[in-house]
């Protein structure tokens, strides 16, 4: 008799488990999804813009599998950085020309005198020049990059192109250090006559001494120089800093970081160019009696009266001369 | 014409790295360059996938489009391939690449970039196909002997995929279907403008 119940709570016992299990099995079967907590392409753009991970060969750079960001880099470098060089550069361009046709050259109202004094001393012009000789070399190196491709390449042809464009680089990547010296000497030796005054302001309302016709007072520098000044050092420190970025991959930033430093590098660099076509128009053809400063380092007299009154007065002043120094000037 | 792609099933890829040597052994790439490799993400945690990833042979190829040489061509095969002999290694086409395929040896100027070295689908340049100068710039041309590239003719689990884009792509589907899961053709949006549905 105990047999037999025994028997039979192992009969029921049995039969409820096998419904347990038949009951439950058939959800394990079928549900079993390994992607269902998977990381996930597309959500992974989107949170993060990029889907990074871990490689394990020893280029740890190569853990960004992918950055879709390089799509927008493209758009930039192909279509906005054209409008922006073509319209900062021809535009200038332009502008000087109808300037040029309207106003001519700006005269030395009161002719020469004949007496000189010393503008720039042989050292601001071995470092002025050597700054414009890199920076021209640079800027045609950097427009090839860019204006290379459309301009150059159909008739020059493959290899001729190529040729010229590894010098180029070259170029571009051995200049840049002489370069770089060029505008910390600038910024060192003529920040004392660059700090802003109240007499740029007097100046400037007066349109200075090429837009307007009168000749505001200045000192060594006036209210323009003093933007080209400003522009050549926080635009020549910019483009040294992005353009090392580039020169030297993955030493400063990522990827981003060297597209980022690509579009600030281009930009700075096509509005550069533009401000110093119109620095070179002004030193050259724009104003008598200019280039001479940079050229042979003095200036006439009445040159510097006209555009740097209160300068020749210092100068005067410290010299103890009431009048100017006569020809040949001395290095002081 | 075949339009030629690569699909890696990330489902099935076990971050064996056996790709990456295959590749590396096949074209004897130097030192310090890979044109392949195997990202895992979520590394260690739940959900963690391996993709194995070179050029993608991109439509449109975003590095092509930004060199400033206009060295990169796209083949009859929709292979995209350079000349090195043209290539003055810029870095411009790392910086629009989605995946991160170009190369550089660090040569040339300060050691920094010397020409781009990328996957090139086992299908060598613009050399005479298996010429010596072909081999030594861009390694083997399977493809003009009839092979496909072998990073995914030696997968060891299948899951990196080569060869024509509607065949993997349907041989993908069918995979998906029959397990009854896949995460998906990494890359394929970004690279091909298009997704595989499963």
């Amino acid at each position: 008799m105990v047999c037999l119940a025994r028997f039979a709570r192992l009969l029921i016992g049995t039969g409820v488990l096998l419904l347990l299990i038949s009951a439950a099995s058939p959800s394990i079967a079928q549900q079993v999804n390994p992607t269902a907590s998977s990381v996930k392409e597309q959500q992974l753009l989107q949170e993060l813009k990029r889907v990074q991970g871990r490689v394990s060969i020893p280029d740890q750079r190569s853990g960004v599998l992918e950055q879709p960001a390089g799509r927008e880099w493209r758009e930039f470098r192909n279509v906005t950085l054209h409008w922006i060089g073509g319209v900062a550069i021809l535009g200038m361009l332009a502008a000087l020309i109808i300037f040029y046709l309207s106003r001519g050259m700006v005269r030395l109202q009161s002719g020469r005198s004949g007496r000189t004094l010393v503008r720039f001393s042989s050292f601001e012009r071995f470092v002025h020049w050597m700054t414009a000789t890199c920076f021209i070399i640079l800027a045609l190196s950097g427009l090839n990059i860019t204006f290379g491709r459309t301009l150059l390449l159909p008739w020059m042809g493959h290899e001729a192109f190529s040729e010229w464009s590894q010098w180029a680089k070259y170029a571009h990547n051995y200049l840049s250090f002489p370069f770089t010296i060029g505008v910390v000497l600038i910024f060192l030796m003529w920040l004392a006559g660059n700090i802003p005054n109240k007499v740029d302001v007097d100046w400037v309302k007066r349109g200075g001494g090429i837009v307007g016709h009168d000749h505001p007072p200045a000192y060594r520098f006036n209210a323009g120089q003093k933007a080209i000044y400003w522009i050549v050092v926080i635009g020549g420190g910019l483009v040294a800093a992005t353009g090392y970025t580039l020169m030297f991959p993955f030493y400063l930033s990522g990827i981003e970081g060297m597209q980022l430093a690509q579009v600030v590098h281009s930009i700075v660099a096509m509005l550069f160019m533009a401000v110093m076509l119109a620095h070179i128009y002004i030193g050259t053809i724009g104003m008598e009696g200019a280039f001479e400063a940079m050229g042979s380092g003095t200036v006439d007299v009445n040159w510097a009266k006209e555009h740097h009154s209160l300068w020749l007065e210092e100068e005067n002043a410290r010299t103890g001369a009431n009048d100017a120094r006569t020809q040949p000037t001395a290095a002081e | 014409m075949a339009r030629m792609k690569f699909l890696c099933d990330a489902d099935r890829c076990i971050e064996c790295n056996a790709c990456v040597t295959a590749c590396k052994n096949e074209h004897e790439v130097p030192w310090g360059i890979n044109r392949r490799r195997v990202v895992t993400i979520n590394d260690g945690k739940p959900g963690e996938r391996s993709v194995s990833m070179a050029c993608m042979h991109c439509t449109d190829a975003p590095c092509a489009a930004v060199c400033p040489v206009n060295c990169i061509y796209t083949t009859a095969d929709g292979v995209v391939l350079h000349s090195k002999d043209l290539c003055i290694g810029c870095g411009y086409c790392f910086y629009a690449c989605p995946f991160g395929a170009p190369q550089y040896p660090k040569v040339g100027n300060f050691g920094s970039r010397g020409k781009m070295d990328k996957c090139t689908f086992c299908a060598g340049g613009p050399e005479a196909d298996g010429s010596k100068a072909e081999y030594e710039k861009y390694g083997a041309n399977r493809l003009a002997e009839g092979k496909l590239p072998l990073c995914a003719e030696m997968c060891s689990t299948k899951s990196l995929l080569a060869g024509d884009g509607e065949i993997i792509a349907q041989i993908y589907k069918e995979r998906v279907m029959k397990r009854g899961y896949g995460s998906g053709a990494w890359g394929w949006k970004t690279a091909y403008r298009e997704t595989i549905e499963s």
